[in-house]
């Protein structure tokens, strides 16, 4: 884990109308770490990965990835994060081998990858199938490979084993898990699992962080008691 | 900036060849239209003015049913999402969605115009084709370079199919005015006519001028 911050929040808020989806949230995240954002349903962890996706605006505070302020300068980062989010962003109508081939287009990645990167989720043999003919999980796994076509330094990943089986999650975790070596913002439905994996915590409940600092210190039944 | 838009064109053609929504809807609409006329107006041929009134009006709306689906399945399956996370000139979607636009226009044109010319129209086709070839060229850039803005504003909207019309239609009437215009000489009773200079100069200057407006604030129509 490097020191120099890949990531730094400071007081991000966002609000939808009058409702306050996140509010003062402040973090910083050194390279190569893995934050488990945790919280009930509404918490705020998509929103707070959108931002940081550069999708949302904040409303207040400030967001930085990789030294660019988002989301004016976007731009700077834009091709170094990779975004597993819960809508699968991938044309149904389209094979799993053309979709990746679109955003290997759009990211200027070489046609190769995209065989590469559909063989490493295991799915080389299903390349040429409709992603709509495909189960869910088989549907995350393009997905997968879609969030990591560009190779990015920072990946945002909204419940990235939700629709695997263990085997499934296992064999994309090269790719997405701590091994990958990249600095890691994850949200999942098992606190368990993920502060297992994580460096730092970051627990909100209605949009304010309850906790945020290392995960060893983490008191995961006492924060949602 | 030409790479991006043709990644992009190409995805949006193999969408349309796969799920056929937008051109077969605009193409039987357009026919459907003409035979509606056909009996509507009780006449087994018009020419001049009124058959460039009738071809206008027709192409406009059956555009509107391709302006309105634009979008939507970029914003149903996350394609708006996956492509601001790239890096990439934004204007590349705007300029891929006109073009994409306009050959639906123009397949469907291939249907409708000969249906036209069957169902309604007095003086044959023939010698209208050439400067008719012309105008509609400009007018469908016209309508595109339009359509596709509005597209793209309304898809952010939860009334797209009423914003679709609302704004479009009122932005398009000088297109269509100016195609009709231009069109009328060339359906006349007596033999194609030479097209109006002004006119021409009308509806180019208009593309042109929406073209920059969309090039200016398209960005800006894809934030949050």
């Amino acid at each position: 884990m490097g020191s120099s911050p890949v990531v730094e929040l400071n007081g991000l808020g966002r609000r939808f109308g009058e409702r306050a989806a996140l509010e003062g949230v402040t973090l910083t995240v050194p390279a190569g770490a893995t934050v488990a954002v945790l919280g009930p349903n509404g918490a705020g962890k998509s929103t707070l990965l959108r931002i940081l996706a550069g999708l949302l605006r904040p409303t207040e505070g400030v967001a930085q990835v990789l030294g660019s302020k988002l989301p004016d300068e976007g731009w700077a980062v834009r091709g170094r994060v990779g975004f597993l989010a819960h809508e699968p962003m991938l044309y149904r109508e389209l094979t799993a081998r053309e979709n990746l081939a679109f955003h290997a287009g759009l990211f200027g990645v070489a046609r190769e990858r995209v065989d590469e990167v559909l063989d490493a989720v295991g799915l080389g043999a299903r390349a040429g199938d409709r992603v709509a003919e495909l189960s869910r999980g088989m549907t995350q796994r393009v997905s997968v490979a879609r969030a990591v076509l560009h190779d990015p330094e920072v990946l945002l990943l909204d419940e990235p084993v939700a629709n695997l089986d263990p085997g499934a999650a296992a064999q994309v975790a090269p790719l997405i898990g701590a091994a990958s070596g990249r600095t890691r913002i994850l949200t999942s439905h098992d606190p368990d699992a993920a502060v297992a994996e994580a460096d730092l915590v970051l627990a909100l409940r209605d949009g304010r962080a309850v906790y945020a600092g290392a995960a060893a210190d983490v008191d995961l039944a006492g924060l949602y008691a | 900036m030409t790479r991006i838009v043709g990644v992009l064109l190409r995805k949006e053609l193999v969408l349309e060849l796969r799920m056929r929504e937008s051109i077969p809807a605009m193409a039987l609409f357009s026919v459907t239209v003409f035979v509606v006329f056909h009996f509507g107006l009780d006449a087994d041929q018009v020419e001049g003015q009124l058959a460039a009134g009738v071809l206008w009006v027709t192409m406009l709306l059956a555009a509107l049913l391709g302006i309105n689906r634009l979008f939507v399945t970029d914003a149903e399956q996350g394609g708006f999402d996956a492509f601001l996370l790239a890096p990439v000139d934004r204007t590349a979607l705007y300029v891929a969605k006109a073009i994409a636009l306009l050959v639906y226009l123009l397949v469907v044109q291939l249907v409708a115009i000969p249906a036209f010319g069957f169902l309604l129209l007095g003086p044959g086709l023939e010698q209208a084709l050439p400067g008719l070839l012309l105008v509609v060229v400009l007018a469908d850039i016209g309508i595109c370079v339009i359509g596709t803005l509005v597209a793209a504003i309304a898809i952010r909207t939860r009334t797209r199919d009423l914003i679709v019309p609302l704004l479009a239609l009122p932005l398009l009437i000088p297109v269509v005015l100016a195609a009709s215009e231009l069109t009328a000489p060339l359906l006349a009773e007596g033999g194609a006519q030479a097209l109006p200079g002004r006119w021409l100069t009308l509806v180019s200057i208009y593309d042109l001028l929406f073209a920059l407006i969309a090039y200016a604030i398209f960005d800006f129509l894809l934030e949050d």
